[in-house]
């Protein structure tokens, strides 16, 4: 936001001031389409009508600038890192990580002996959320989801 | 056609070159690395066997040496075969098959990808898989996996 970004007072007006914005913010939590394995069968069920993640205000993006959140869905392997590293710098600020899945929170099943996968990516960019399973499903999601809205809405944007 | 009378016809046309015969649903031969051209092109070619399907090529690490492997297919008799041939571990070469069946373009920048095999006369043999700038064949029973990749830390224990 700028030049007043985290400098004005903080009292009740302001605080009324940042509810709103945080609030919007929450509400409308576009992610980015990002599936690199079978988590993101699970994302994409979440997206559609059954569990209807549109509900929460969240659809998706095909494009990290015009995204708030990157839900890492899958494994990420070490060529993948980098290219995971440059879509989450293209994501206008204020952005999000839900790392979902074991694979993405830390490496899961190839934690110990692999030579290509990125040991968690926590690694490389900060996670907010980390959902897991193996893979997590569709309501657990939905529950990383809504835990990083909590996050959003004890967040300052105007006061110090 | 069964796996011991292919391995008869191929003994006598290749006599010694030949090796042993393990049989199954997927007959496999050792053969001498050698011939593996001239043998691919008999066995696509001759009216009795008409392997047209290359299924895979792959390898294995055997520590002495490392053994390449080439499965094929018939679609008009149904019919399965896999070759097998011993390489030098310090220099695995072999010569390619690609001009004879073009699945093996992949497959072989695959297997050399992971286990650094030679195909010689093959079109573009470069890494498939692997970012280029990879080190090492990850599939060797001696290769140890890098602690870092461009500057990120992949340790297992930090």
């Amino acid at each position: 936001m700028g030049i007043i970004d985290r400098r004005l007072p903080d009292n009740k007006i302001f605080e009324g001031v940042d509810l709103i914005v945080n609030w919007s913010r929450k509400s409308s939590l576009w992610w980015l389409t990002f599936a690199t394995a079978c988590c993101g069968i699970e994302l994409m069920q979440t997206g559609a009508s059954r569990f209807d993640l549109d509900r929460f205000g969240s659809v998706f993006r095909a494009s990290p600038r015009q995204a708030d959140l990157i839900i890492v869905a899958g494994t990420i392997t070490l060529k993948m890192a980098e290219r995971l590293k440059r879509l989450y710098e293209q994501i206008p600020e204020p952005k999000y990580v839900i790392s979902m899945g074991s694979c993405a929170n830390t490496g899961g099943p190839f934690i110990k002996d692999s030579y290509s996968v990125l040991r968690g990516v926590d690694r490389i960019i900060p996670v907010d959320v980390y959902v897991p399973g193996c893979p997590p499903r569709p309501e657990a999601l939905i529950e990383g989801i809504m835990k990083l809205q909590e996050k959003i809405m004890k967040e300052k944007v105007f006061r110090k | 056609m069964s796996g011991e009378e292919i391995h008869r016809i191929l003994k006598e046309k290749f006599g010694e070159k030949i090796g042993e015969l393990k049989d199954g649903a997927q007959p496999s031969i050792e053969i001498d690395k050698e011939i593996i051209r001239e043998l691919a092109k008999f066995l696509k070619e001759d009216s009795r066997f008409l392997f047209d399907h290359l299924v895979y090529i792959t390898a294995t690490d055997e520590r002495t040496k490392i053994k390449v492997i080439w499965c094929l297919f018939s679609y008009t008799y149904k019919h399965y075969l896999v070759l097998k041939a011993d390489l030098d571990r310090s220099n695995p070469e072999v010569d390619t098959v690609s001009d004879i069946w073009a699945t093996a373009e992949w497959h072989e920048r695959e297997t050399y990808d992971f286990f650094g095999i030679n195909f010689k006369g093959h079109p573009d043999l470069r890494r498939i898989l692997l970012p280029d700038d990879w080190e090492g064949y990850p599939l060797r029973k001696d290769y140890t996996p890098p602690d870092f990749y461009h500057g990120i830390d992949n340790r297992y224990k930090r």
